[in-house]
């Protein structure tokens, strides 16, 4: 499986302002029947999103303007809880490329990036402005690993701020390859392993 | 394997680690990391099929794969025999599981199998989790099988994929972090209570980057049950994996496990040498003392937010205590409860089932309970059953229901009605988590069984149990 590469994206930007937004409200474990990763955009936040009767309610997430944000900006922790693939799936699917948090759950982290989904942790001054303002039009670097707040509108710390992504990960993301075909490419040196652990009769 | 003078003392996870390395972590590109045993259930695996399939790649050692049925199965049976699935996708997404591991020649513990169950109760009672092996599984509680001493976590989907064809990962060594408890344990207090009170203090993302070991007298006493129910919620401090060194009681729990090593003897003399070296040293260090920790309760909507059962509700985020409908201030003891479930893969083991039954035996539960009990796999039921343990759910009120993940989760249609409050054994109390609406309280086993009784949250070492 590939996905469309990743280099560089601006957007304006829609703000969760809550702390350690979990896979469950990200998806609920309900809708994880589902034998396809397809359609689940709809899905996204499903619990905060839509009314008794299934229709939109008023949250932010379901304004037209919202749903052409590519990137999602959250408060700290975010994407903790279970290893569902479908949080990444379903956020992607809704229209985000990015999420930018002070800190992200390690198994959705790593989740994101095998689906070309960016998860950006940044420093907590950066995180704090995104936080305090939502729309801004914000631009991700991924080539030079830089996140670039608007200088245009006053804020005092409108400026470059760098984060970190894993090498091997980035190269992926910006030639929009997998790691499948990579890890076949090692069989060889996975036979030697196999034939290491039938020695000690494992 | 011998150890040169130079070479830098070891933790148990370091060990773990370096023996399953197959290519070695550069800055340019992850270690790729050998998979002893790859574990697997019905809704995390579809998509993962669908990518071998296009690809037209096989499984590349469907002898180190592991299959169950476990979190979309009804745990009630109709009274014709069938099974009264949630939904036809439920029902679909397990038949798949069948076909696919049919197809690939995958071992699989379906609905004719008495080893059937919650996939993390089920590795161990199999004996196919092992101590110092690499376990994976599309499922974050997959942490569990760290209490062998295995380093155990939980993937995705893209990566259940990666080793369904090629039995590796790629991954970058994660930090390493020492949980100690020193001391024993009061009466009354278990190992549930323990580990709500380390997240409560190391908070839900204490752990993030970090693998976890648990060290200390408090859980060198616990028995293996409690030793997997620590390692089970190392992911809600945020700890990818939770480890235990494997000691004389890890070794013990397999001598009648049906797939133990052969040459026994020398497997456990290899299991014993993968305790951590005495001057190793950890990225990070978080101490706990056994006598401070009591009973424990949680009062909102994450797993950090713990508290003692005999304590008041602390001011904490409003949106959380709204949720709750709990007040700052208010002894949490007395809330009213709506459901009491025990199960899960955190607490849905024989030894569980024996506490509650202790709790239960000659009472009944509150009218205005429902008290929900589903044993962790076929052969928790199978024993649970010869001991007549069911007899005393049974007498008392309780629902007794065949193994799965059923209300820690709900994807089977095990939820309750929104506004509940749900005393539970399981591992999550986000909102929604139990359905709409609901209110988790994570407890212990004996918190779980005293509340049925009661109807209201109780602290169990105030209940008068049976001497009979």
């Amino acid at each position: 499986m590939s996905f469309p590469p990743f280099t560089t994206l601006t957007s304006q930007t829609l703000v969760l302002h809550i702390e350690n937004i979990d896979t469950d409200q990200i998806i609920p474990a309900r809708f994880l029947t589902t034998t396809s990763r397809e359609g689940l955009g709809k899905l996204a936040f499903n619990d905060w999103r839509y009314d008794e009767a299934g229709d939109e309610n008023d949250h932010p997430l379901n304004g037209d303007a919202a749903k052409a944000c590519q990137i999602l900006v959250a408060g700290h922790n975010f994407g903790c809880g279970s290893s569902r693939e479908h949080a990444p799936w379903a956020l992607m699917d809704y229209g985000f490329r990015a999420v930018i948090s002070s800190e992200i759950a390690d198994i959705f982290h790593a989740n994101s990036l095998k689906n070309g989904f960016l998860p950006i942790v940044i420093e907590k001054s950066a995180h704090e402005w995104l936080l305090d303002h939502p729309s801004e039009e914000v631009t991700i670097d991924l080539e030079a690993c830089e996140v670039r707040l608007p200088t245009s509108s006053g804020a005092k710390n409108g400026g470059t701020y760098p984060f970190k992504v894993d090498p091997f990960s980035r190269q992926c993301l910006i030639q929009g390859q997998d790691e499948l075909d990579y890890l076949l490419r090692q069989d060889a040196a996975i036979k030697t392993h196999e034939a290491s652990l039938n020695k000690v009769g494992q | 394997m011998t150890q040169s003078l130079f070479d830098k003392a070891q933790s148990l996870f370091d060990k773990v680690w370096e023996r399953h390395v197959v290519s070695a972590e550069t800055r340019e590109q992850p270690a790729t990391l050998f998979i002893d045993l790859h574990l697997i259930h019905e809704v995390t695996t579809p998509q993962a099929f669908t990518v071998l399939k296009e690809r037209g790649l096989k499984v590349r050692r469907p002898d180190l794969t592991l299959a169950t049925i476990d979190h979309s199965t009804p745990t009630l049976v109709n009274e014709d025999g069938s099974r009264p699935y949630v939904s036809a996708q439920a029902e679909k997404q397990v038949e798949l599981l069948l076909a696919n591991t049919k197809e690939h020649g995958i071992t699989t513990h379906g609905w004719d199998s008495p080893y059937r169950g919650i996939v993390h109760v089920m590795g161990p009672e199999l004996g196919a989790t092992q101590p110092g092996m690499t376990i994976v599984c599309g499922d974050s509680h997959t942490a569990t099988h760290g209490a062998f001493g295995a380093l155990a976590f939980g993937i995705g989907t893209t990566q259940v994929g990666h080793v369904l064809a090629s039995q590796c990962i790629l991954m970058r060594k994660p930090k390493s972090m020492c949980v100690y408890v020193d001391g024993e344990l009061s009466e009354g207090v278990s190992a549930k209570d323990v580990i709500l009170a380390i997240i409560a203090k190391a908070g839900v993302g204490g752990g993030t980057g970090h693998v976890i070991e648990y060290r200390g007298e408090c859980f060198e006493s616990m028995n293996m049950s409690e030793r997997m129910t620590v390692c089970n919620m190392s992911i809600e401090a945020g700890a990818r994996a939770g480890m235990i060194a494997p000691d004389a009681t890890t070794v013990a729990y397999f001598k009648d496990k049906p797939m133990a090593p052969v040459d026994f003897e020398a497997a456990a003399a290899d299991w014993l040498s993968l305790a951590s070296d005495a001057d190793c040293s950890y990225d990070k260090e978080v101490r706990l003392n056994a006598a401070d920790i009591k009973p424990m309760v949680t009062y909102g909507t994450h797993p950090g937010m713990a508290m003692p059962i005999d304590g008041l509700v602390p001011e904490d985020d409003a949106q959380a205590l709204a949720y709750m409908n709990m007040q700052a201030g208010a002894a949490i003891a007395g809330t009213e409860v709506d459901t009491v479930f025990i199960g899960s893969c955190t607490n849905s083991r024989i030894e569980d089932f024996r506490i509650a039954a202790n709790i239960v035996k000659g009472k009944s539960v509150a009218d205005s309970v429902t008290a929900v009990f589903v044993p962790g796999s076929e052969q928790v039921k199978i024993e649970a059953e010869a001991e007549g343990l069911h007899e005393i759910f049974l007498a008392a009120g309780a629902q007794w229901r065949e193994p799965g993940c059923s209300m820690c989760i709900g994807m089977n249609g095990d939820i309750g009605k929104p506004d509940d409050l749900i005393v539970s054994t399981s591992n999550r109390n986000f909102e929604g988590r139990q359905g709409p609406g609901v209110r988790t309280v994570l407890a212990s086993p004996a918190t779980a069984a005293a509340s049925a009784i009661t109807g209201v949250i109780t602290d169990a070492r105030t209940i008068a149990r049976s001497t009979s």
